[in-house]
């Protein structure tokens, strides 16, 4: 097989060279200081002074990171809920019909859902009058609708995974439910939750078809105004704005990775010295 | 056939008094998932400071028997009574009962004393108390040293020892162990199967071990329960089970036999003769059978109790002629497979008491083999 | 613990209940609440559709079904158009990503234990960058006078530029580009959980390398395949940013019809009507996808 390494390596090339690619070339020409951003015209930071002076992106960029956190907090706890339920509660009634709600958001159209929740929170406030008008609230609840599925999916394969005889030790050891749950589960998962937790706030920080629509006329979201400004034409702050956004994404990542990278040496080594541990146990169990 | 170390010792049968109490009574139980009988209408008794080992192929309802014990599955039907008292429906974290698991499932997250402490705080005992009892039980099974590390540290054999300790810290009336040693090497695993009689004895606790490995059943317990289909087939000591072997499959499952088909001739109450078309003699058995005369009944005949000889035996009964086909040494035994003239293929042990023989039995030899009147068990079924 | 939470059946549907009503809340209701609207008529007023339910006399409740948005949709060619061009563009772009996710996962399964680590980071990196801003990245490449352009003219390639943005060329590059990682997750995670002593089998059994691959590791990743290719594909019949930013004014998507009929022409039975119709053609692929990926949790669970 080692014939056919070239072609793998090619592969990998050439595919990241496309994934990275339009991004470091976003990088590059936010630092351009030609207006026109496609013609270099020499070093310069200044479009992030303008950024810096763009009330509207500022306050864009602050509704955006607030609604993205509140999202990805309540998203991590009813995912955790619906994935605890599809892989531990075994079958039950309606289970299809939910298992079906929690992976259609995944791949429904945006234009579709966004349309559908508008039309819910419409028909909702002229029943019941609330919500009261659009804003804050309702991009919330949409983005929690969106980013849950996507917390599920994470929870309920980490836990399928995971060895269920470990909470029935935990059970068998005096342990009610609930705390087989906080002692044990929550734990054991932490990693996936806080990986659920970063891809909800990125995607809610990145919607934008489904918060134009639920998105009241005062409410602007961070991609909402990329969006009526990328319309109009490149511009170089938000050049400016994306590589500030993929440095802060990079840096979480990369922590991330390398934090996980060094946990698995750690637990090679381990195995390790558990062997020798073994040959040593055989040892002194043949004396004692 | 490793010998029970119990059986040099005092002697230890509740079971054989009609006054003693059983500490776990299962009655009746049964347990269906959707169509399928996983266990079906099994009774035993257990009792007090018992080894009991639950015997079995993959997939016969051990693991649900021991699970259903420890509150993991409700029976479909039938009642668990520990120490008199009915457990039924008790969830498992209120069950006097802890479960050694297959995996061991040691918590991952959490120091090996942190696992072990674990059980005792979900009581609320005083730290220092906790921590004394941790402190003995780790030096019990020899982990004191890893008190502070983490399971994925540690050799599997550790592991198991963190599982066992983590489980007997909490003092249950009853310890369920799955498959506790399946995942060991061979000689780690010796060894410790005479730790955990060792420990058992030390505590005094009363355990329940599943296993499919009938050596380490007969190694570890002081009764043995072989299952097949979710049933019980036979309850009794290993000697028992081996000796005195209820049905074919029994006799078949627990160590090796040679069993041969045949009908009643003779059936008195102190003795049976059968006819076999395996043998050119009858077989002769020195105890009654309760069968209809005609009935087809085998007869199980252990390889060591097997002779073999170039000369034809003087007894009318309980002989064949044949020849080796055969040799296997095995270092303490050969294994001689002989063809019997009706085709029967039948197995003799032969311990190999001196190094040197020269005079010894070789391929292709005419030879008898014979065997005592004691020594066949007639099964019915 | 599936069986032991019965044993608690208070705690259980607590756990339960609360996921489901918000998601049947916000999810499922809304869709009954869209189907609602595509039977209404469109008004001038806030919100801008007539209710279905009518008070005819006192006692009498008339439900007045209009099926004039729907018969909208099959008159007008334009609808047609959308939905076939979509379902075509969304093919195609599905194709590409598979023929480039593919290779790519591939040789990622197959690296070293600690490169894979990376390159599994590097491959979901983008995945946590704003698609947005990705999108917007493409317009800097592909212009007249974009990255792409000058550098072909650099080396000489071509004279002057090549119209590449407001064509279906950049609806595609910018569909593999933002859908690409959604069809790698799967195929690596299929590609790395398989058994490579197979491969050793196949070959100890006389299968060359390349027969192998077709009979060994193609059928067995082809759930990971339907799974990529689905995730690919239902997503990107109703896009709405890609072909609005790169494609030509006049490409017929769906989304952008919509999006259209919504926000400028404030038609919303109409967009009802159009949601609908794309829904229906989408709920089979959904069902799939939520059928196959139960049935790999049930995999993993078993081992
Ligand atoms: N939750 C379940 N649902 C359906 N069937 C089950 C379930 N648990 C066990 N079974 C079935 O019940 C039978 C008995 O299973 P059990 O685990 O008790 O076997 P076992 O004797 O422990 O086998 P092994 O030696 O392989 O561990 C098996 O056929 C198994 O498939
Ligand atoms: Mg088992």
């Amino acid at each position: 097989m080692q014939g056919r390494s070239w072609f793998r390596t090619l592969s990998l090339i050439v595919g990241f060279a496309f994934l990275y690619i339009p991004i470091a070339s976003l990088i590059v020409y936010s630092f351009n200081a030609s207006k026109l951003v496609t013609v270099w015209g020499g070093f310069s930071t200044k479009w992030y002074g303008a950024l810096l002076q763009n009330d509207q992106i500022l306050g864009a960029a602050w509704l955006s990171l607030r609604v993205a956190a509140i999202s990805a907090t309540v998203a991590v706890v009813l995912g955790t809920l619906a994935g605890m339920v599809l892989a531990r509660f075994g079958p039950f009634k309606g289970r299809t019909l939910f298992s079906g709600l929690t992976t259609a958001p995944l791949v429904m159209p945006e234009v579709i859902t966004g349309l559908s929740l508008l039309l819910l929170f419409v028909t909702m406030e002229q029943l019941i009058g609330w919500p009261a008008g659009r804003g804050m609230t309702t991009i919330i609840i949409a983005h929690v609708t969106l980013t849950m599925a996507y917390v599920t999916v994470i929870v309920q394969s980490r836990l399928t995974q995971m060895d269920e005889s470990l909470e029935e030790a935990a059970m068998d050891l005096g342990a009610r439910p609930w705390k087989v749950f906080f002692l044990i589960t929550l734990p054991i998962i932490f990693p996936a939750l806080l990986s659920g937790w970063l891809l909800a706030f990125t995607l809610s920080l990145d919607d934008l078809v489904i918060t134009s629509f639920v998105a009241g006329p005062g409410s602007s979201t961070l991609p909402m105004v990329i969006f009526s400004k990328v319309r109009l034409g490149v511009s170089p702050d938000i050049n400016a704005l994306a590589t500030i956004l993929v440095t802060i994404v990079a840096i979480g990542v990369s922590i991330a990775g390398v934090a996980m990278s060094r946990q698995q040496k750690a637990r090679e080594r381990d195995a390790q010295m558990a062997l020798a541990a073994n040959q040593q146990m055989i040892e002194s169990l043949k004396k004692g | 056939m490793a010998t029970s170390p119990r059986a040099t010792q005092q002697k230890f049968e509740p079971w054989t008094d009609p006054e003693a109490k059983p500490y776990v009574r299962i009655e009746k139980i049964t347990k269906k998932f959707g169509d399928f009988v996983a266990v079906d209408d099994v009774s035993l008794d257990i009792y007090k400071k018992e080894i009991f080992c639950l015997l079995g192929a993959s997939g016969c309802g051990k693991t649900t028997l021991l699970r259903m014990l420890a509150g993991f599955e409700r029976p479909t039907s039938g009642r668990i009574y520990i120490d008199g008292v009915d457990m039924t429906t008790i969830p498992p974290y209120e069950r006097p009962v802890n479960m050694m698991f297959q995996s061991y499932a040691v918590f991952p997250h959490m120091t090996v004393e942190q696992n072990v402490a674990f059980g005792l705080k979900q009581e609320g005992l005083a730290r220092a108390e906790i921590t004394r009892r941790v402190g003995d039980m780790l030096d019990l099974v020899k982990l004191g040293q890893f008190a502070k590390r983490k399971p994925h540290q540690l050799s599997g054999g550790q592991r198991q020892r963190v599982a066992l300790a983590r489980a007997l810290v909490k003092k249950p009336k009853l310890l369920l162990l799955d498959e506790p040693l399946a995942a060991l090497d061979k000689k780690l695993r010796e060894h410790t199967q005479f730790e955990l009689i060792n420990i058992q004895e030390t505590l005094g606790v009363t355990f329940i071990v599943v296993t499919h490995d009938q050596e380490e059943a007969m190694t570890l317990s002081t009764r043995v329960g072989l299952m097949n289909h979710g049933e019980i087939v036979q309850v009794g000591t290993p000697s028992e089970m081996y000796e005195y072997p209820n049905s074919r499959f029994v006799a078949e499952f627990i160590g090796q036999v040679n069993m041969f088909e045949g009908k009643l001739i003779e059936d008195e109450p102190s003795y049976v003769r059968i006819g076999s078309a395996d043998l050119d003699a009858p077989i002769y058995v020195d105890h009654g059978v309760s069968s209809a005369p005609g009935a087809t009944v085998w007869a199980a005949v252990r390889p060591e109790k097997i002779q073999i000889s170039r000369e034809k035996p003087d007894d009318a009964d309980n002989w064949g002629a044949g020849t080796v086909r055969d040799i296997a040494y095995m270092g303490d035994v050969s294994i001689y497979l002989i063809k019997l003239d009706s085709g029967k293929i039948v197995r003799v042990t032969q311990p190999n008491i001196f190094r040197h023989a020269d005079d010894r039995i070789t391929w292709d030899e005419r030879v008898y083999v014979h065997w005592h009147a004691t020594s066949p068990v007639v099964v019915t079924k | 613990m599936r069986r032991f939470k019965r044993l608690l059946p208070r705690g259980r549907t607590l756990v339960t209940t609360v996921p489901y009503l918000w998601l049947l809340l916000f999810f499922l209701v809304p869709f009954v609440i869209v189907l609602k609207i595509s039977f209404s008529q469109s008004a001038i007023a806030m919100p801008p559709y007539e209710p279905l339910l009518h008070w005819a006399s006192e006692k009498m409740l008339q439900v007045q079904l209009n099926l004039g948005n729907f018969a909208f949709l099959v008159e007008d060619n334009l609808y047609w158009k959308s939905y076939l061009n979509s379902i075509f563009v969304a093919g195609v772009s599905t194709l590409l990503c598979l023929l480039i996710g593919y290779p790519m996962a591939y040789a990622m399964a197959r690296s070293n234990p600690s490169t894979r680590n990376i390159l599994l980071l590097l491959a979901v990196l983008p995945f946590f960058t704003s698609f947005l801003l990705r999108v917007y990245a493409w317009i800097g490449l592909l212009k007249n006078n974009g990255l792409v352009n000058n550098a072909l003219m650099a080396m000489g390639v071509i004279d002057e530029p090549i119209q590449m943005l407001q064509t279906d060329f950049a609806v595609y590059i910018g569909m593999v580009y933002s859908y690409l990682p959604f069809m790698l997750l799967p195929l690596y995670s299929n590609l790395e959980k398989m058994d490579l002593t197979l491969l050793e089998a196949a070959a100890d059994l006389g299968c060359k390398p390349w027969q192998a691959f077709v009979k060994v590791t193609l059928p067995l990743s082809l759930p990971g395949v339907i799974a990529g290719c689905l995730l690919v594909f239902i997503p990107a019949v109703g896009e709405f940013v890609i072909p609005s930013l790169l494609g030509d004014p006049g490409m017929l998507m769906i989304g952008k019809v919509l999006w259209t009929e919504f926000f400028n022409n404030r038609d919303w039975p109409v967009a009802s009507a159009v949601a609908i119709a794309l829904l229906l053609f989408l709920v089979l692929p959904i069902m799939y996808l939520d059928r196959a990926q139960n049935a790999a949790n049930e995999e993993g669970e078993r081992t």
